[in-house]
């Protein structure tokens, strides 16, 4: 697990933070914040998301309203997916780029109306998007904030989570189909109750008020679903191919170089980076992340470099052993002509050289 | 606070020795398990092998992390226990049995008076996980 202990400054922690000691929660320093890594066990945990339902805090994500006539414009100018073909409810994964195409962060956008969105980001990249956005929106008519401290976020996982949730709310939660949300009362509490998550799994995520997401936290320990930290949080998102923000995806990696062409719409018009991205659509990425499996036993951590004799030709962002499949998996930088299905590759594992095969990606895709 | 085996020795990297005449086992303490969590894969060394203390005996990958096991006697690697290949848990469901790593027989036996008590042990943790 990377430390952050770079500063001398307090962990902030989360409104749950208390109810999280209580149930067992073995806490660490995450980028700043107190953060349970585990419960019960990463594996356990991991299990109860795929097999029945568990839940994470992730009340550190921050968020930012972007409201006023020229809303849309400023998100279709900083961002590369296109935002004009979101509806009311609705929510799409997006890339806020520099102009040179690296990731300022990766960030999910609501689009509660027209005029109005609703913007969730990385922990640890808050300050810095809200700063971008509200700078991008010198000169236009929109009114950007920073409302972290007014949410807390709990993410409901696992194949059982509709029906664990459904008893708490009147709001029908089979009408709230992926990657949409409703705005609904859920165990008392006002609540954006979205169907998105970052393990692959169906599953809720709830925006709720800090003075009311202790309780509901409670609530969903005493019907069963499982407390979960950061570990699974990591496992069951490589497992899914979800990037992770400081390791897979940064300021020096494009979306297609993350091989998430998907989110690239260079048709909408201009965007930050879109320069940078056509010319790599044209000629190919210098690189691009793959997923891997160990051939040697090991596992290819965040960092270890790649190499071809004496030379570095790549990086690994991320690996893990997968719980679900067995064995030790992996996302890592290569270069576009050695990023071929089945190609092999040496990982450098602490000075040992291990042998690694580029396999299809998502690792774990749900049965539907 | 689990209980911390009195007949055991620790080392400040928290591998235990089990010493019996000249052959001490060696594994992991419960706290060290407890602290990298799920184990999915220890890496032994081969029977024959000759290690110092201190010498670097192994690895071992949780789910979280990889760290090194470094052995706290020297002698001759007599038997690693083979059982982990498959079932790498064991080290998290008995550190203390069934889920040693290996044998030593003990090239000097006073070393073993070099390490620490199970008492020095519980002190030496309590501070570790204060800090």
């Amino acid at each position: 697990m990377a430390e952050h202990t770079a500063s001398d400054q307090p962990l902030k922690k989360t409104p749950l933070n208390d109810v999280e000691k209580e149930l067992g929660g073995k806490m660490v320093d995450f980028g700043g914040w107190e953060l349970p890594v585990q419960f019960s066990g990463i594996l356990e945990e991991h299990d109860a998301v795929r097999n029945r339902v568990g839940v994470f805090d992730v009340s550190h994500m921050g968020e930012v309203t972007v409201r006023g006539a020229q809303a849309l414009e400023l998100l279709q100018r900083t961002t590369c997916n296109d935002v004009t073909k979101l509806e009311d409810g609705r929510a799409h994964y997006n890339g806020l780029l520099y102009p040179n195409g690296g990731f300022v962060d990766d960030i999910l956008i609501y689009k509660i109306a027209d005029n109005d969105y609703f913007v969730v980001v990385n922990a640890s990249n808050t300050e810095k998007d809200y700063e971008w956005l509200r700078d991008a929106a010198q000169g236009l008519d929109v009114d950007v904030q920073n409302v972290s401290a007014n949410w807390a976020q709990l993410a409901v996982q696992g194949p059982e989570a509709e029906r664990i949730l459904q008893p708490l709310t009147e709001v029908p939660l089979p009408s709230i189909k992926y990657y949409r949300f409703a705005q609904g009362v859920i165990d008392g509490a006002q609540a954006i109750i979205s169907r998105t998550g970052y393990t692959g799994e169906d599953g809720f995520e709830l925006y709720v008020s800090p003075d009311e997401a202790p309780r509901i936290l409670r609530r969903l320990n005493e019907l069963g679903v499982k407390p979960c930290g950061l570990g699974a949080r990591d496992t069951l998102r490589l497992e899914a191919k979800m990037a992770l923000y400081g390791n897979d995806i940064d300021d020096t990696t494009t979306p297609l170089q993350a091989d998430l062409a998907w989110i690239v719409k260079l048709e909408k018009g201009d965007f930050a980076g879109r320069d940078v991205l056509a010319r790599e659509k044209q000629e190919g990425p210098p690189r691009k992340l793959v997923g891997f499996e160990m051939l040697d036993r090991g596992i290819g951590r965040h960092g270890y470099p790649i190499v071809e004799g004496s030379e570095e030709i790549g990086v690994v962002t991320s690996g893990t052993h997968s719980p679900t499949l067995k064995k030790a998996i992996g996302l890592a930088y290569l270069p576009l002509d050695k990023s071929a299905q089945g190609s092999e590759f040496t990982i450098l594992n602490r000075g040992k050289e291990t042998r690694a095969r580029v396999v299809p990606t998502p690792f774990y895709k749900r049965a539907k | 606070m689990s209980s911390i085996p009195e007949d055991n020795r620790y080392a400040k990297s928290h591998e235990y020795v089990h010493a019996e005449g000249e052959v001490g086992t060696i594994g992991i303490s419960d706290y060290a398990q407890k602290e990298l969590g799920d184990v999915v894969f220890v890496e032994l060394p081969q029977v024959g092998s000759i290690l110092d203390a201190g010498d670097e005996l192994g690895s071992i990958e949780s789910v979280k992390a990889v760290s090194e096991l470094f052995s706290p006697i020297s002698g001759e690697v007599i038997e690693v226990n083979e059982a982990l290949t498959d079932k790498p848990e064991l080290v998290n469901t008995d550190p203390y049995g069934d889920g040693w790593m290996i044998r030593i027989r003990m090239k000097d036996a006073t070393e073993i008076d070099e390490l620490m008590t199970s008492e020095e042990y519980e002190e030496y943790i309590e501070k570790e996980s204060a800090h």
